[in-house]
């Protein structure tokens, strides 16, 4: 690990250009695609490949995880459905107020891990785990660990938008009236934040009050995603959060996690690698439920140590 | 050939046909079966025009009058065998069913006559038809009107000079009787509730112990208090009955009697013959108006029905209220809490046959669980004052509604399990993300979101009690109700009450009627209000029910 963070600062411009010039890719066609915003759309190259100098990653300043706080640490956890064993003794942190992208291929655990951080497993029947999740040194999965409570730290945000059949308003005001929170300006004011912090509510302000189901999908994710982060939690998991959605809302969902990380910690499942090379600042490889490789974003794509991750980044499978 | 009709066959369309055809018949048969019982019932209160003729059978010769009111073909042979003398060339014989009334001069209403014996057919003008309270209608010639015994105008049979005056003299009777039932129905059917309530107050005072001579002389004294009052009504009531009795009518039946008989026994008087159709068509609403507003009368032969439909719709209600919450209940215990394991399944399979076991089995049950245990130490602890005579330990309202809104769980159960099956996940593990607990969940987006599939049991819950007739006859229903289950006497609705039902009072009219030609329109007709009471029922859950899918129509998974 050491090793990798020292090399990033001075290997990562060289690597990129190598990249390039593997892709074939054209720089500047990749800058003029470049919007507004530090996020270019989706590029296609001809190889399956992340180039990750046209992500144009902002200030290139290298990340360490050394440097970072951890805000939640995974010891030695095992997980199982019933007989079957789908997590392997999987260690990791995710470091506070960046975001961890978790990828690699259907079926490799990657969401399983993600729900076992806020304990959505706890669902499932016959569902088993050892090992432990420390937040701020406290295993979630002691007995005496009030499951709601953690869940409101720890938001969740799923695949497909499920906003409950309620006013705009109302979602994203539920998290607070369970709380207890039933003042007609405290609400306001949040709702207010949250929408904004959502980047919908220019959107919507105007129709608080009507269906959430009247909205157009992208819309819906990025209410629920203004419903989970009107709580306040600490931490924000996304499920591919973006996998039902057309580019353009994808566009937007990347916009805000690129906003929101200041605020939350944020982890994210996605099986678009060009996604988790836009947006994460670290990125975990899981294969059939191993964690494969744990770094720095930039790092991991351009320099796996792994073969593993080498082949499933350069497309071999996956 | 034969291969065309094998590649129609595996077209598909056969089946296309057979669903369409078995469509068809479903809805040829619902809509037959409404023509035919309201052609049935809704001719009843059409006023039908008096016939008068000459009966010439044999060597007897008798005057005719009355309402045609069925006609059906016999075989002459089946005549000639009875041992009536007719001679005929043709197959068959028309008979009439003719209603006479005047069952307190001839001893029936009905009587049938061969048509071949009918003869000089004529429809007078002139001839009346008198709707009584007592003894059925009259049909006849109006000869005199009386007042206190002495007679104050007087015609000729056939002649209608004193009508105007007799329909004057019968709108003051019946101001004069509307106001004797004002006051003996509410007036004094209120003290008498008050004084009943008194009484028990004291009993329970010595019961108690607690019978102190200042309270007993308080309850005196509250007791004297309505005592005076009743006879203040009761002395107004005999003046108004005099005054009601003050008039009365000489008419002419058709065997040539004559008979005298008092206003105040009167409902209406009408002349048929001379009516043109606008005026049968008011007469006719009238009628039908009786029907569904007015308290029976003459053994629920004649009068209306509203008791009883009040009884239906309130005890439909009073079920729903009960059964909703108490098969939610279950449902969301069953679906979301118990371990889906063989004891859950077990009882999922023992709830489904409930549904299967027949009614009058649930009656017993009422009767022996409801009525007699539970009602009965009902009445020890809460009514000792009133023992012997049982309050809740006898049939009435609660027990009935108690015991269909258990024949009726089952469907509540499986129509709300149902609904909370088809909740997406995504939705549940979207609040729970949230913070919320899983009784949160339920309550707040879960229940709201099922409760469409919850109205649907609630419907079908509904169909099935409002047609239900034979558990009630044990756990309530009765024949006659003297009083609506809901009044203005404290505490204003009385659930230990027996009740009138639609249901049980087609049963009742239909075969257990003295008078049972009078009473078959009034099957249909009941019948018939019957099944649209529960088609308002069901619409109005409907209506709820669409509400509510509206409101939570996120379901598209």
């Amino acid at each position: 690990m050491e090793a990798q963070a020292e090399k990033t600062t001075t290997a990562a411009p060289v690597n990129a250009e190598t990249v390039n010039t593997v892709t074939g890719s054209d720089m500047t066609e990749t800058q003029n695609v470049t919007g507004t915003q530090d996020q270019p759309a989706a590029h296609e190259t001809k190889s399956h490949s992340i180039d990750i100098s046209s992500m144009n990653r902002g200030d290139g300043a290298a990340l360490s995880l050394e440097q970072e706080t951890t805000c939640l640490e995974v010891r030695n956890m095992d997980l199982y459905y019933g007989q079957k064993q789908a997590l392997f003794d999987v260690n990791m942190t995710i470091p506070k107020q960046r975001v961890t992208a978790f990828i690699g291929p259907s079926g490799c655990g990657k969401s399983t891990l993600l729900r076992s951080l806020n304990r959505m497993n706890d669902l499932v029947d016959g569902c088993r785990i050892t090992g432990e999740i420390n937040m701020e040194g406290r295993n979630i999965y002691d007995k005496n660990v009030d499951v709601a409570e953690l869940r409101r730290r720890v938001g969740m945000v799923f695949q497909k938008p499920n906003p409950f059949p309620k006013s705009i308003y109302e979602n994203v005001a539920y998290g607070l009236r369970i709380q207890g929170i039933n003042k007609k300006r405290v609400l306001d004011e949040t709702v207010e934040w949250a929408l904004k912090s959502a980047a919908l509510w220019d959107e919507v302000k105007d129709r608080l009050h009507e269906s959430a189901l009247g909205m157009s999908g992208g819309q819906q994710q990025r209410l629920v995603i203004a419903r989970t982060i009107a709580v306040k939690p600490e931490v924000l998991l996304l499920d591919e959060p973006a996998s039902a959605l057309d580019p353009i809302s994808t566009l937007k969902i990347e916009e805000l996690i690129y906003e929101l990380k200041d605020k939350f910690t944020i982890a994210i499942v996605t099986h678009n690698m060009q996604q988790a090379a836009r947006v994460s600042d670290y990125t975990a490889f899981m294969y059939m439920g191993n964690l494969i490789e744990f770094g720095n974003t930039d790092m991991l794509f351009t320099n796996p140590k792994e073969k593993k991750t080498e082949d499933y980044i350069t497309g071999r499978y996956g | 050939m034969r291969e065309s009709f094998g590649s129609w066959a595996r077209s598909g369309s056969p089946w296309v046909w057979l669903n369409a055809g078995a469509v068809a018949i479903s809805v040829v048969m619902v809509i037959g079966l409404l023509v035919l019982i309201a052609a049935r019932g809704l001719g009843h209160f059409w006023p039908a025009s008096i016939m008068e003729a000459e009966v010439r059978s044999g060597d007897t010769t008798y005057h005719l009058v009355g309402e045609k009111v069925e006609v059906v073909s016999v075989p002459v042979e089946q005549v000639q065998s009875a041992g009536i003398e007719l001679q005929s060339d043709k197959e068959t014989v028309e008979r009439y069913l003719i209603k006479t009334g005047n069952r307190d001069v001839y001893g029936s209403d009905f009587r049938w006559v061969l048509e071949p014996f009918v003869q000089e057919i004529t429809y007078p003008e002139n001839l009346i038809a008198v709707e009584r309270r007592e003894w059925g209608n009259f049909y006849g010639y109006l000869l005199a009107l009386k007042e206190k015994g002495e007679t104050v105008a007087v015609q000729a049979a056939g002649e209608n000079s004193i009508w105007p005056e007799f329909e004057q003299r019968i709108e003051r009777a019946l101001n004069i009787h509307e106001e004797i039932y004002q006051i003996e129905k509410h007036d004094i059917g209120r003290i008498n509730y008050t004084i009943e309530r008194l009484r028990l107050k004291q009993r329970r005072l010595e019961l108690d112990g607690k019978d102190s001579l200042s309270a007993i002389a308080e309850i005196d004294a509250e007791r004297a208090v309505l005592n005076a009052e009743y006879e203040v009504l009761q002395k107004q009531l005999a003046d108004l009955y005099v005054e009601a009795n003050r008039d009365s009518f000489v008419a002419k039946a058709m065997n040539g009697s004559e008979i005298e008989v008092s206003l105040s026994k009167v409902v209406r008087a009408y002349q048929p013959n001379r009516m043109g159709v606008m005026e049968k068509m008011g007469f006719y609403g009238a009628k039908l108006w009786e029907f569904l507003s007015d308290e029976p009368r003459e053994a629920n032969t004649e009068g209306g029905i509203f008791p009883a439909i009040f009884g239906t719709v309130m005890m439909v209600i009073l079920m729903s209220i009960l059964v909703t919450p108490f098969g939610v209940i279950a449902a969301v215990y069953l679906r979301e809490y118990a371990k889906q394991g063989f004891v859950t399944r077990m009882i999922r399979i023992a709830v489904n046959n409930l549904a299967g076991v027949p009614s009058i089995v649930y009656g017993v049950f009422g009767l022996g669980f409801f009525v007699y245990f539970l009602g009965g130490h009902v009445d020890e602890m809460f009514f000792p004052e009133a023992l012997p005579a049982p309050t809740f330990g006898t049939p009435g309202l609660m027990w009935a509604s108690l015991t269909l809104a258990l024949l009726t769980v089952p469907v509540v159960i499986v129509a709300t399990e149902e609904g909370l099956a088809r909740i997406p996940r995504s939705v549940r593990e979207g609040s729970l993300a949230l913070g919320a607990t899983k009784a949160e969940t339920l309550w707040r987006v879960v229940l709201p979101m099922a409760s469409p599939a919850m109205m649907t049991g609630v419907i079908l819950a509904v169909a099935r009690a409002a047609g239900e007739v034979a558990p009630l006859m044990l756990v309530g229903v009765v024949k006659l109700a003297p009083s609506l289950p809901l009044d203005g006497n404290y505490p204003f609705i009385h659930l230990d009450q027996k009740f009138m039902h639609l249901g049980f009072h087609i049963y009742d009219v239909g075969f257990q009627s003295p008078n049972v030609e009078a009473a078959r329109p009034l099957v249909y007709a009941t019948a018939l209000l019957l099944v649209i009471v529960i088609a308002l029922l069901n619409l109005s859950a409907i209506a709820i029910r669409n509400h509510l899918r509206e409101k939570y129509k996120s379901l598209e998974m």
